[in-house]
């Protein structure tokens, strides 16, 4: 180390060190350190919601009453769902890593409107807090999804929590916003829209998502909310309401919800899949527009939640084959990533074990979501357990999966350290073999009819649940094991060099980590992203 | 193919007790066998190129394919086609489940927190329990009286929400008898889960003389109809009402009228807002000498003519 120079490449200043002081994260404009500041609430949210999550299984681990009443039950059952949709899933690959890496990989210094960024930051945080606020609150029993009229007559504090989930939406449409023009404006010269990364690609795709049908969420909660203040009559069919308008009106939202959560993790999983096979993607353009497929066609199935909620027979036609028309390319993005890996050179460090973990669970999570699309056996499906396990292997098997290997797939070049390889592996372990042990049993529990939000069951469906419990403290075991392998490289982990994987995009070509202004010198592009050549 | 699959869908599925339910298995059989084909590609084909191509050295050369119309072609069209049977195969069931019967048996019922009430056309009502008889078209006319319910019978592969303010409908022909689960699918608050009720299949001719005693149960001397009730609702199994032994629960012979001794030492003399009370709520006082928490509340199980019977009927144990 003797020969370490000081004034050098330049390399020792970076993003982290550049400023000092608590003072200086809370007020920067970086989208590296807004990125960080991200990761650390949602880290925060994620915990919370974890817990909820196990309390909910170890109440389940046997028939009857077992530590909480069913009110109690029914709370914690929706802090869980809200608190992973709002606050963890929906803001985390985008607020996190696209963040930090939006910029980098198309080789720009900053997202078009770094004000904004960190306003959005806070926005979140109010939002949060406001969610948070209604433990104190009188609690919330009304399930994520609100479903009135439950929701406007229940005595628990749901317009404090509606209007929470309508402050963090502010924060996810101008995070949105961001990304569209930073993607189209700030691109590095040569940056080409079809050179640019898979990832960004996704995230281009999820931004227009987050513009276009948060809004109408916003709209339908403030209803909610007006409703239960005011007593007009919108949703209550007392007051002369419509009880299934509603619905309609949250899936709207909430279906292209569902792409905004999965579509970056399908591109975190296209950029691990290509730097670890050390081989160019297959099928750019059919992934990049397939994801702008999937995002223009997901505004149009929103009644598939809905098949027995009473809309018409021909309205549930119309429904189900549009589903099964998005469901063509998502087949098609597997089968690229399977194409990618043919005769490449591949090796399995943890990023890698993740995102092969994400196409094991994403291929069963998209065959039980054809088998929800297709109305006859939904009506059987609809509301058990089965869909508990298809949205879980979706949303955890595919996007919390493909979260944990994006974070050590970028891991170096955030903090310019390495984690600890063989823990980080232990990891996918747990969590790959907990997550199957705690969710697969719950397939079979839902064609065996057991509905979802139930807090107590019929004897026979004991021994499968006691399964899923025992594995949902596999998975516990993985993510604690996670946080402390993050902490350990964070604090002790050995230096990392600029370019560890080897991977051809731009964020690779600049320090570990990165200076304030991402690149020393502004790259000038002349080829593709994954030119392994 | 379809028998292998369906003789193990026997065990992981309820048994089907309508043409319909058969009609969903053999369906949900193709789904998940051509779903395992599917994951058997998609997964083992990733193994197996895992494993193939696995690094050997930092500097091999990975081959250089952008991409394949032919292949891609493929791989977006044979799922297109799949999902399209399906789509069509799924839409031909659902439309039989969805055209109404024309001469049905009527039933209407009625969600609420948390109960399943059901009302015969010659006014017989029941409380969780629903009696059809077998080989006959059965059509439910289904409302709510609170919040949203959906009513499921696994057996059946059937699910309606149920809504206030409107009229959904469902209907079956039940070909096997047996007594089947009624759950309640749509989150209704508090006691959701515990919102079951039994959908009986019977012969016809059981059905008829059900239907009867039921129609003339409605026209009896209130004590009668409570002591019915008594045994119908199994208060029985831990009262006794004959003579003064005692069960899981207190005796309630003679008891009306007499002064009860609580846990915590107070004292009441036992009237009819007491009774209502324990049957409503059986935890409000336990009687000295037993155990509390362990009979289970009729709140939302009976009516308001059926908790008058009951007491009534109490009244001529003594």
């Amino acid at each position: 180390m003797a020969s370490s120079t000081q004034h050098g490449s330049g390399s020792e200043v970076n993003y982290i060190n550049e400023f000092k002081g608590i003072g200086s994260w809370f007020t920067s404009l970086d989208h590296k350190r807004i990125g960080l500041l991200y990761m650390c609430s949602i880290f925060f949210f994620f915990l919370l919601g974890g817990i909820f999550a196990l309390l909910i299984r170890l109440e389940l681990f046997k028939p009857g009453a077992q530590l909480f009443t069913p009110d109690q039950y029914n709370q914690i059952m929706t802090y869980h769902g809200a608190i992973m949709v709002f606050m963890v899933i929906v803001p985390g690959i985008p607020a996190i890593l696209g963040n930090f890496f939006l910029p980098l990989q198309i080789g720009a210094k900053d997202v078009a409107f770094p004000r904004l960024n960190l306003a959005s930051w806070y926005i979140f945080m109010a939002g949060a807090l406001i969610a948070m606020s209604t433990l104190f609150l009188g609690k919330v029993d009304t399930g994520w999804t609100f479903y009135t009229p439950y929701s406007i007559k229940t005595g628990t504090a749901a317009t404090v929590m509606v209007l929470a989930a309508f402050v963090m939406g502010m924060s996810s449409i101008l995070t949105g916003l961001n990304f569209i023009v930073t993607t189209h404006k700030l691109r590095a010269p040569g940056m080409t829209m079809h050179r640019i990364p898979l990832f960004v690609w996704s995230l281009y795709s999820t931004a227009i998502l987050q513009v276009l049908a948060t809004p109408v969420l916003a709209i339908t909660l403030l209803l909610l909310a007006v409703e239960r203040t005011t007593g007009v009559g919108i949703f209550d069919p007392k007051l002369g309401g419509d009880p299934v308008l509603f619905q309609h009106f949250f899936w709207f939202y909430s279906h292209p919800a569902v792409y905004i959560m999965i579509l970056p993790a399908m591109g975190i999983v296209s950029e691990t899949i290509a730097a670890f096979s050390r081989k160019t993607i297959f099928g750019y353009t059919a992934i990049a527009y397939s994801s702008l497929g999937i995002a223009a066609v997901s505004f149009f199935v929103w009644g598939h939640h809905m098949f027995v909620s009473g809309q018409s027979e021909i309205a549930g036609v119309v429904f189900s084959f549009l589903t099964m028309l998005v469901g063509v390319p998502t087949a098609i993005k597997m089968f690229n990533w399977l194409a990618t890996l043919y005769k490449g050179n591949i090796s399995f460090e943890a990023p890698m074990l993740y995102a092969l973990g994400f196409l094991f669970l994403f291929a069963i999570g998209g065959v039980t979501g054809i088998m929800l699309a297709v109305m006859a056996t939904d009506v059987h499906f609809h509301d058990t357990y089965f869909v508990v396990a298809h949205f879980h292997y979706v949303m955890v098997g595919g996007t919390l999966m493909a979260i944990m290997g994006g974070m050590y797939y970028w891991f170096p070049k955030m903090f310019g350290k390495m984690y600890n390889e063989g823990l980080a592996r232990l990891t996918f372990l747990f969590i790959f073999i907990g997550f199957n042990v705690t969710f697969f049993p719950q397939f079979i529990l839902g064609a065996m009819g057991m509905p979802r939000r139930y807090f107590d069951y019929i004897p026979a469906y004991h021994s499968l649940n006691a399964i899923s419990t025992m594995g949902s403290w596999l998975i516990a075991i993985g993510f604690f094991l996670g946080l402390y392998v993050f902490v350990q490289g964070i604090r002790k982990g050995p230096k990392a060099s600029q370019n560890p994987w080897g991977a051809k995009t731009l964020e690779w070509q600049t320090s570990s980590p990165p200076p304030h202004f991402n690149f020393d010198v502004e790259p000038t592009v002349n080829a593709g992203p994954y030119e392994y050549k | 193919m379809f028998w292998i699959s369906s003789a193990h869908a026997e065990k992981l599925m309820p048994t089907a007790a309508t043409d319909i339910a058969h009609q969903v298995d053999n369906l949900y059989s193709f789904l998940l066998i051509s779903s395992f084909i599917a994951c058997a590609i998609l997964i083992g084909g990733m193994i197996f190129f895992a494993q193939k191509y696995k690094r050997r050295s930092v500097h091999a050369k990975s081959a250089y394919i952008t991409h394949n119309v032919f292949l891609e072609f493929l791989w977006s069209f044979i799922p297109l086609v799949i999902f399209l049977a399906v789509f069509a195969w799924g839409w031909l069931i659902f439309h039989d489940m969805r055209k109404m019967p024309t001469d049905a048996l009527e039933i209407h019922v009625r969600g609420k927190q948390w109960a399943w009430e059901a009302e015969y056309k010659s006014g017989v009502k029941t409380a969780n329990l629903i009696k059809v008889p077998i080989n006959k078209d059965v059509k439910l006319i289904m409302t709510s009286t609170d919040v949203l319910h959906s009513f499921y019978v696994p057996s059946f592969r059937i699910k309606q929400d149920v809504i206030p303010g409107r009229y959904t409908s469902l209907w079956f022909n039940a070909n096997k008898f047996g007594e089947y689960h009624i759950f309640c699918t749509e989150y209704c608050g508090t006691q959701h889960s515990g919102m079951l009720g039994k959908l009986h299949v019977v012969s016809q001719e059981e059905y008829d003389q059900w239907l009867e005693e039921e129609s003339k149960f409605s026209t009896l001397p209130l004590a009668q109809k409570g002591e019915k009730l008594f045994q119908i609702k199994a208060c029985s199994g831990c009262h006794s009402v004959a003579d003064k032994s005692v069960k899981a629960g207190p005796t309630l012979y003679q008891k009306f009228g007499t002064e009860e001794e609580f846990v915590d030492g107070s004292k009441l003399t036992i009237n009819e807002e007491y009774l209502r009370e324990s049957i409503l709520n059986p935890n409000a006082k336990i009687v000295k000498g037993f155990a509390g928490g362990v009979m289970p509340t009729f709140q939302g199980q009976l009516s308001e003519d059926e908790l008058a019977a009951i007491i009534e009927y109490l009244k001529t144990t003594k």
